[in-house]
Order: structure tokens, then sequence, then C-alpha cells
């Protein structure tokens, strides 16, 4: 016991130099960017829209990521009437409405038509979910086609996600070619609609560079992740493209969703980058190899840092495959301690594999939860768990906009004060 | 050779050492009188259950000291279930994949590598080995070695005909091989309400012993276990049926209740990590739903090894953690070669806690509420815990294959 106490002491002051400039360029940086926190402090709601044809798993999956659904007790959810509005909080700034839009032939129309405005403006993000078992692909594509029209519209900013989902009916030696073939011909789709619209407006401008258009690939992901994250951080320059629009194959079975669906978060979360940042410099101090952030209820990746050796993790998927693993886990709890579903199920984990690794996650703000995987040894966990702990009020803005605006000067300050205390501590 | 067993009959005694006082270890060469007596008993027992074997040519159910490695025969009506229980235990087979599997044609013969080797032989439906015409089964090849007899019953059809074979089957073995334990298991449950699965498991259970007192034959080995491969009862049924052929499953389990009782744990498991099989366990009452959540446990901890284990390290990352301030190696850094882990639930702060005891087997105890604080001295403790484990698991192979070597043993070798 005495042995562990003085080897997280000895950890704890060696640390110090490193944590101390860690604090300090971060909280130079929280102040360079403490005017655009101050603005991004007031909740922002988006408006999401969840299309597809009646039937192609919008509820379903709705409920997997948001309402802590198991796979298969989506069998008794029933058909979608009209619209499904829900408001669900992501993090303590972000609200999402969520509108679950039944997808059967006569309500698609009443959208395009008596609803057309009230629908189609203000929209953030469309999710438009594909059934890759459709019978009748040329009408779900005229759907689709009426649909993209009716945004571009309306709100042309929107992002748009195509969900091509229930993959797992599909023989996995196949998936790849099926998913590509389909991503071509609704990538055409996109294209003919868009231009139709813009010809009937004076002002557009029809550029349409194929980069700018981004494919989600399985084997493409690391280069995929660089281009989309660029190390500044995005939400600076975005070129001005016709529509911004993604394609992903989905699954309830498998942890395809939730990649999806982390991706459809992680272009909604404010400070993103000031978030990204922080975890960088958390990252180089503790010696990690890879730090995630996970919403509380969802479990999707809000944001994640990996140093030089972790990039070296042959698995590209593992940031689904934890959500996946740590929810289905909850589920577990859930059924051990008798707890309703939502709540929370553990606060703390830790695992050391010996010499190879060691990781811990836990709960981080009210929020989020992290997870870190850092080299083995007792000393360098248990300094690097203080100082995780140090570094929560940093990302107290994660919680949302309940501090006012003087508070958020203390935020930097108090970060590295905290910081500076793990530290020094005896 | 004469040096070579007191060394392990030491060691035998070690683990009821250890669960005495699990936080003062004994390492000393020093055999105290206690440790002598045990000695004396055991080297007593061993005699007999040789003797025994040499005279009658019947295994004791209880050792494993048979030739080859225990078995485990499946066997049932057709379409029962029997390939598909093998493959979600043994092959690690998503159970909505089993849908696919086809008709076993011959007798499919798997071995399995743990901390125990067994043997698991599925039978297809359709032969009848008692009463074929066109083929004699040789009885000794299939029974001599047999561990356990599992015979499946789909409780979703009509299960009268499964029954009346079973009870054919029984009442052979009775003759030949009374030792033999049969395992019924009543297969399919899922979506089966509870009432009706309870119905079902008396009828099968007083048409059996019906059969079998009409014959004459009481106390016949047979158990009956609910299960189905959709959720972790079939776990739970093998668990069961594995504990009955371990040696000295009495011993294991007195360590883990000794165990239990010091650190203050609710409940404890011994797993073997690749079936997910619980060797033992305390002797507090079974409880379905600690199983399912120490056994999802050990799921979390496989997948996590997957995701972050996977990859070799560069050499320079280890420079770097090894150099300054460090420096040491990183053997040295972790406190522990074998993994550990554990975590904190929300609800009451319970917290469970893993430990590997060596490449099959780790411990998983689900621990009283707020307990987590002491967990550095509950790690000391289970510590001397798991080396008592490994070196129980030590001396019960040896042995084994001592006697395989041999075939005849004598005594006086083993008395010095």
């Amino acid at each position: 016991m005495s042995d562990h106490e003085t080897a997280t002491a000895t950890a704890n002051t060696s640390s110090t130099p490193r944590a101390g400039d860690a604090g300090g360029g971060a909280l130079a940086a929280a102040q360079a960017q403490q005017a655009q926190i101050a603005q991004l402090k007031k909740v922002k709601k988006q408006k999401v829209l969840l299309m597809g044809k009646s039937g192609s798993g919008k509820s379903s999956m709705r409920s997997i990521i948001f309402s802590n659904y198991l796979a298969r007790d989506t069998r008794r959810l029933g058909a979608t009437i009209d619209i499904d509005l829900s408001h669900v909080k992501f993090l303590g700034n972000l609200t999402l409405n969520l509108w679950d839009c039944g997808g059967q032939e006569a309500f698609m129309e009443n959208y395009l038509s008596q609803q057309r405005a009230h629908v189609f403006s203000n929209v953030g993000v469309l999710i438009y979910v594909f059934d890759i078992e459709s019978r009748d692909v040329e009408r779900d594509l005229a759907t689709y086609v009426n649909i993209i029209s009716a945004l571009v519209q309306y709100s042309r900013e929107a992002k748009v996600f195509v969900l091509i989902h229930k993959m797992d009916l599909i023989q996995p030696m196949t998936r790849e070619d099926v998913f590509d073939h389909r991503v071509s011909v609704i990538r055409r789709k996109t294209a003919e609609a868009v231009a139709i619209v813009r010809k009937h407006k004076p002002e557009h401008q029809l550029q349409q560079h194929p980069q700018y258009y981004q494919q989600q690939h399985h084997h493409q992901q690391q280069q995929q992740q660089q281009q989309q994250f660029p190390p500044g951080g995005p939400g600076g320059a975005i070129p001005d493209i016709d529509i911004d629009m993604q394609l992903f194959a989905t699954s309830i079975w498998d942890q395809s969703l939730y990649k999806a669906w982390a991706s459809i978060i992680h272009d909604l979360v404010p400070n993103l980058s000031v978030i990204e940042m922080q975890l960088a410099s958390l990252g180089v101090a503790i010696d990690a190899d890879e730090i995630l952030l996970f919403e509380r209820t969802s479990f999707l990746v809000v944001s994640k840092w990996t140093s030089r050796e972790g990039e070296r993790n042959p698995y590209g998927d593992r940031f689904e495959r934890m959500s996946n693993i740590l929810k289905s886990w909850k589920h577990t709890c859930a059924k051990f301690t008798g707890t309703p579903r939502n709540a929370e199920q553990f606060s703390d984990f830790e695992y050391k594999m010996g010499a190879n690794f060691s990781i811990f996650v836990t709960k981080f703000t009210t929020n989020t939860y992290i997870l870190v995987c850092m080299p083995p040894g007792e000393a360098r966990f248990n300094s690097a768990k203080l100082n995780v702990g140090a570094a929560r009020p940093w990302f107290k803005f994660l919680d949302g906009p309940a501090v006012p605006g003087p508070a958020s000067s203390q935020m930097g300050v108090g970060g590295a004060g905290g910081y500076g205390e793990s530290g020094g501590g005896p | 050779m004469p040096p070579a067993p007191p060394a392990p009959l030491e060691h035998s005694s070690a683990p009821v050492d250890a669960e005495a006082d699990p936080l003062h270890r004994r390492f000393s060469s020093y055999l105290s009188p206690a440790v002598l007596s045990l000695q004396r008993i055991d080297e007593q027992n061993r005699q007999q259950q040789l003797q025994k074997k040499d005279g009658a040519k019947v295994p004791d159910p209880t050792t494993t000291q048979t030739k080859g490695k225990p078995r485990l025969l499946l066997m049932g009506q057709r379409r029962s279930g029997k390939s598909s229980i093998s493959s979600v235990v043994f092959h690690k087979l998503p159970p909505s994949e089993t849908l696919f599997l086809e008709s076993t044609a011959r007798i499919q013969k798997d071995s399995l590598n743990s901390f125990m080797e067994f043997q698991v032989w599925d039978f297809p439906g359709q032969i009848d080995i008692f009463d074929n015409p066109n083929f004699t089964f040789d009885m000794d090849a299939i029974f001599g070695e047999i561990g356990a007899l599992i015979w499946v019953i789909d409780a979703q059809d009509d299960y009268l005909e499964a029954v009346a074979r079973l009870n054919a089957t029984i009442l052979h073995l009775q003759r030949g091989y009374p030792h033999i334990n049969i395992e019924v298991f009543i297969h399919k449950v899922d979506g089966l309400s509870d009432d009706y699965k309870l119905d079902i498991q008396r009828d099968v259970t007083i048409r059996i012993q019906d059969e079998l007192s009409d014959q004459g034959i009481e106390n016949a080995p047979v158990n009956f276990h609910l299960t189905s491969i959709y959720n972790h009862s079939i776990f739970e049924a093998f668990s069961k049926v594995i504990q009955k052929l371990i040696p000295r499953l009495g011993q294991l389990e007195a360590m883990l209740t000794n165990l239990c009782r010091t650190c203050r744990f609710e409940k404890a498991y011994l797993f073997d990590v690749n079936t997910k099989i619980y060797i033992a366990t305390d002797s507090t009452p079974e409880d379905m739903a600690s199983y399912e959540i120490c056994s999802d446990y050990v799921d979390v901890i496989i997948d996590f090894t997957e995701v972050y284990g996977s990859w070799q390290r560069t050499q320079q990352w280890r420079d770097r953690l090894e150099g300054e301030p460090w420096n040491q190696p990183l053997e040295d850094q972790a406190a522990c070669e074998w993994a550990e882990s554990g975590m904190v639930l929300t609800d009451a702060q319970r917290p469970i806690m893993l430990r590997e005891v060596d490449r099959f087997l780790a411990l998983v105890a689900i621990m009283k509420e707020g307990s987590y604080d002491k967990m550095p001295q509950i790690n000391m403790n289970v510590d001397v815990v798991v080396k008592g484990l490994t070196e129980f698991f030590e001396i019960t192979k040896p042995k084994e294959t001592r006697v395989t070597d041999k075939g005849v043993p004598s005594g006086g070798v083993i008395q010095t």
C-alpha cells in the first residue's frame, strides 16, 4: 500500500514540468478562443430531419442511439405516424430537435406539399435512410430526389447524411460492392436534383468538385479521418460547396450504426476545436496513447485524440467498437441492478493488462465519459488518473451554458490551477 | 524420481493454508503438523482411488486420473440442438448463426484446451448406439473414459420419444457404467413462460424417475437443466456439468468462500475465459444475475484486450517509457504481469473486479458496496489466492500425467 503511495507521489512530481507546460499552452489558447467560446455558450439547437421510406429503420436506429434500446427490442416498435418530434439533449449546450418523419407515401407527399416550408426550413441536418433490401429502388430514389430538392430550396446550408441501412442482410463478401454501387447512384441522383433546383435560381454557382464529396468507406477510414478533421480543427474554412453529403453503410446489429451517428454528431458539437485541442494537451501531459470522449447516454464518440504510437493500432473501427462495447455493458449493468436503462450505470473502470497497456474509463464531466489508453505502469496510471481528474474544469463548458460570461474567463485559469495542484502535490 | 512426489504434496496443502490466512504467505520449506497430516490423508485417498481403478475398471467420477482427457458426450434426438450447443459454447458461434448449421452425420470429436483438457463428442441424433443392426459400437471406447453424458431434449417439440430413448440409454448405462453422470438439458426454453418451463421439467423428471424405479434402479446420477443458447443458461448448465469433473472441487470452493469472507465479496467466480464456463464459485446461493454480469465483464475485458493489445508497440515507444524519469523496464513498472481490472457500478457503488489467474482462468468477483477504497488490500488477498490457485492447477496436472505414463503406478514409488 505504502509502495503505491510513494510511487504516485514521485510520478506526480516528475510529471510537473510537463503538466505545467501543457497547462500554460492550453491557458493561452483558451484565452485566445474565449470570444468564440462565449459566443458558443448559448445552447445550440439543431433541427435534424430523419427521413426515408417506411420500414427502412429510422425509428429503430433512433431508439438504439438515444433511448438505449437493444437491437432486438426494436421489433416492438410500430410504424411512425406523421412526424415524431423529440428533443434530445446532447452534452450541455446542444439540443437536437429530432424530426422522425414517418415514411409512408401519404405522409411523404404531405411533407413535400402542404408542410413543405414547415418541414424543410431551418434544417441543420438531413439524415436519409435507404433500405438496401428495398424492392423498388427506382421509386426510393425518386422520393429521395424530391426530398433533396425541397431541402436545397429551403435550407441550402443543411448537411446531408445518407445511411444505407440493413447491410447485415447482404452477404459479407459482396457488401462493399453493393455499397459502392449504391453510393454512385445516389451521388448522381443528388447532383441531378441539385442542378435542377439551381437552374431556377439565377445566383447559383454550379461547381461540383468531386473531392468535396467525402465518401465513407471502411478501408479508407484512416485517410478519411485526416481529411475530415484537419489538425487545425474544422469549422474554419469550409469551402462553398453545393451540398455537404456523406454516405454510410449501417446496420443495427453491429457497430456501423455508431460510426455513422458519431460523424453526424461530430459536425454538430459546438466548440469542437477547443475540445480537440484540450484533449490533445491532456493526452501529451499524461503520456496517453489514445483518449476518447463519449457522450454520457448515447456513448457516441464526441472527440478523440491519438498519439503517434496509437495511430499504429490496426483496428480502424475501434471508436465505434468501443461505443458498442460500453453500451452493451451498460445494458448488462441495468439488468443486474434493475435501474432504468437510461440511468448512469458505472462510474469508474480500470483495466491493467500486465506490461502491455492500461486503460481507464471514467465519468468525466456531467455529460461525458473519458476513455484513456496508456502505456503500462502503476505510477504512470495513478498520476494519469489524478491528472484527468484535475483537467475536469477545462472541460466544464461541455456541461452547458449554465456558467455565465465572467465565469468563462475563470475556466482557463481554474483549469490550469487545478492542473498545477495535482502536479505539485506531495 | 523419488524426491519428486513430496514436492507436489507440499503444494497440495498450499491452497488450504493460503485460504486460512491470505494475508500471510508461507513459502518456507517448514512443514507444519497440519500439513503433514494432510499429506498423509491425501496419500491414502490417492491409493484407494488407484486400487479401485485397477480392480473394478471403474474410474471414480470425481477424479480425472483416467487415461485420457475427460469426455463430454452430447446425445439426443436429431434437431434437438446438440451441434448448436457445442458451437456456441466451445466455438463462440453467435447464437443467431446456428440456424445455418448442417445436420451432423457422424460423431464430431472436438478437443478443448483449457485448464483441463476436454473432449467433446457430438453424436448424430439419428444413430441409436445401443440398437444398431448395421454396426456395433465399441461401448468401452465410447463410455470408458467418459466424464458426462449430456442428453439434449427439445422442449418446444414433442419430447416423449426423446424421453423414451433417454430412458433406454440410462438403463443400458446403469448396467455397465453406473458411475457416468447423466445431465439432461431441457433445451430451447427461451420463449417459454417460466411456469411452462417448470411444468416440462417436472414432467420429464417424473417420467424418467418412474421408469427407472420400475426397473429397480434408485439414485441414478441424473440431473436436469433448463437451457437455451440465446441467454446465459447454457453456459451455466455446462459450468455445473464441468464442475463435477474437477478433482477436489471442494477445495477450490473453500478457497473462494474464504476469499469472499475476508474481502467482503458478494460472489466470486473462477471463469474459464475462452468458454465463459465457471469452474468454481463460493458457497453462497447460486444467482443467475451475478453470473451474467460477471461473464459479460469477461467479454468486455476480452474486447478491450483485442482492440488495444493487438499490435506490437515500437521500440522507440518502449525506450521513451523506460528512460527518464522512470528508469525501469516496463515489466517492473507494472504491478502485475497478468490482467487485472476493476469497475464501480453507480448503483450502490458496488465494485466488480477481475484478475487473470493464468492463460485460461480468471477470477471475477462482485464486491460489497463501498469497498472500492480497500482495493489495495483486496488486491493483495487476491494475489495470494491466485497464487494458491496456480499451485492448485499445477499439482492436479502433473499427477494425471504421472499416472498416465506409468500405466499401473506402484504405491511404493509414491510413498518413497
